[in-house]
């Protein structure tokens, strides 16, 4: 049974952002490297990712329901 | 300070009411300047002095409803690293002054170039090449001169760094690379000193604070070693608007740990993202 995740991407990987940010269909047991991959996001590019507002992995688990939130390596000033 | 000193502040000081009503005594830029010149010392000795004597320095009274007379000597008696004097950099010298840290030390090898004057208050059309340092130090004096300043016109390095920050109670990293915040906070960590931290792409980006005991940026960027050779920067430049932005929550931050306040941005970053008016905190690492 698919369900959905809130998708935030900053900065230069904001261009990789699906029409339906807000409700991204995944399948339970999906990880956050799956969902990158279906964006097109590059791996190495995602370089801080949160789940909930917490510092997750590529390998972290999704049930549905997340806030997903991705950085790429940012260093200007 | 002798006695004599605190009684002749006292005496150069005026007796007048904040907007609330309320009375305090005065001491006004001018006086601060006299009693820094006729004593042959740094004005924030004097305002120090003037402090301790429950004298509040005109300069400092639309601070005072929000910090007491200790917390605001304390801020006196404080010394901050200000590495990277860019656009967030330019904005921290400008608050940390205003705010009243009595001696602040600046890092920067670099000179402006007009690509530079989108974001960096510093630079202007009159002081295109000029060392970024040099800038600071005269704004510096223009808006604060009670502050004592410290220039280092010099890239960071493995060797240099440590020894130019060493004197810090906090060290601000303006920087806008990657590879070198890794040096500076190697150096904090060295030094023992908390270092607050802050990074633009765009019109988002993201600030925090690292204490030398925790895991600081590696949290954020990876480790050292799988840095890219530029960040997200690069394709997106830096706007104004952010930048100042995050160099004014830098300012927060040192302020906060000066005077032990929490909470604190340590194992968390607040990330801002203007496109769709986002500020969010963020929790970098579970509690232990």
């Amino acid at each position: 049974m698919d369900t959905h995740i809130q998708v935030k991407l900053f900065a230069s990987l904001k261009k990789y952002l699906p029409d339906h940010s807000e409700r991204f269909p995944i399948s339970p047991g999906d990880t956050v490297a799956d969902v990158l991959k279906r964006l097109g996001v590059p791996l190495e590019e995602a370089r801080l990712i949160f789940v909930n507002g917490v510092k997750g992995e590529l390998t972290s688990v999704l049930e549905g329901g997340e806030r997903v939130g991705i950085f790429p390596p940012v260093g200007g000033g | 300070m002798s006695a004599e000193f605190s009684r002749e502040i006292v005496r150069a000081s005026k007796r007048i009411k904040y907007p609330d009503g309320a009375w305090y005594q005065s001491l006004s830029v001018a006086d601060v300047l006299g009693l820094s010149k006729a004593h042959e010392v740094p004005g924030r000795e004097v305002e120090i002095a003037a402090l301790e004597a429950g004298v509040v320095p005109e300069r400092y009274a639309r601070n005072m409803k929000t910090f007491s007379l200790q917390q605001q000597t304390t801020l006196l008696e404080s010394c901050v690293s200000v590495v990277g004097l860019g656009g967030l950099g330019g904005t921290v010298i400008e608050v940390l002054a205003r705010m009243g840290i009595g001696t602040l030390n600046l890092i920067d090898g670099d000179t402006f170039e007009e690509s530079n004057l989108n974001r960096q208050f510093l630079s202007a059309e009159e002081t295109l090449h000029e060392a970024k340092v040099e800038a600071a130090a005269r704004r510096i004096q223009t808006v604060n001169s009670s502050v004592v300043v410290y220039t280092h016109r010099k890239y960071l390095s493995e060797k240099n760094t440590a020894a130019l920050v060493s004197q810090s109670n906090v060290i601000v990293d303006c920087l806008g690379s990657l590879q070198d915040r890794f040096v500076l906070e190697k150096a904090a960590r060295k030094a023992g000193c908390p270092l607050v931290s802050a990074a633009v792409a765009g019109v988002s980006g993201h600030v925090t604070t690292v204490f030398p005991e925790d895991s600081g940026l590696e949290l954020i960027y990876g480790k050292p070693d799988i840095l890219p050779s530029a960040g997200a920067e690069a394709a997106l430049g830096c706007l104004p608007q952010v930048t100042t932005l995050l160099a004014a929550l830098e300012c927060s931050e040192v302020s906060k740990i000066l005077l032990n306040q929490e909470p604190l941005l340590r194992n968390h970053i607040i990330a801002v993202d203007l496109l769709d008016n986002s500020f969010e905190v963020l929790q970098l690492s579970r509690p232990a």
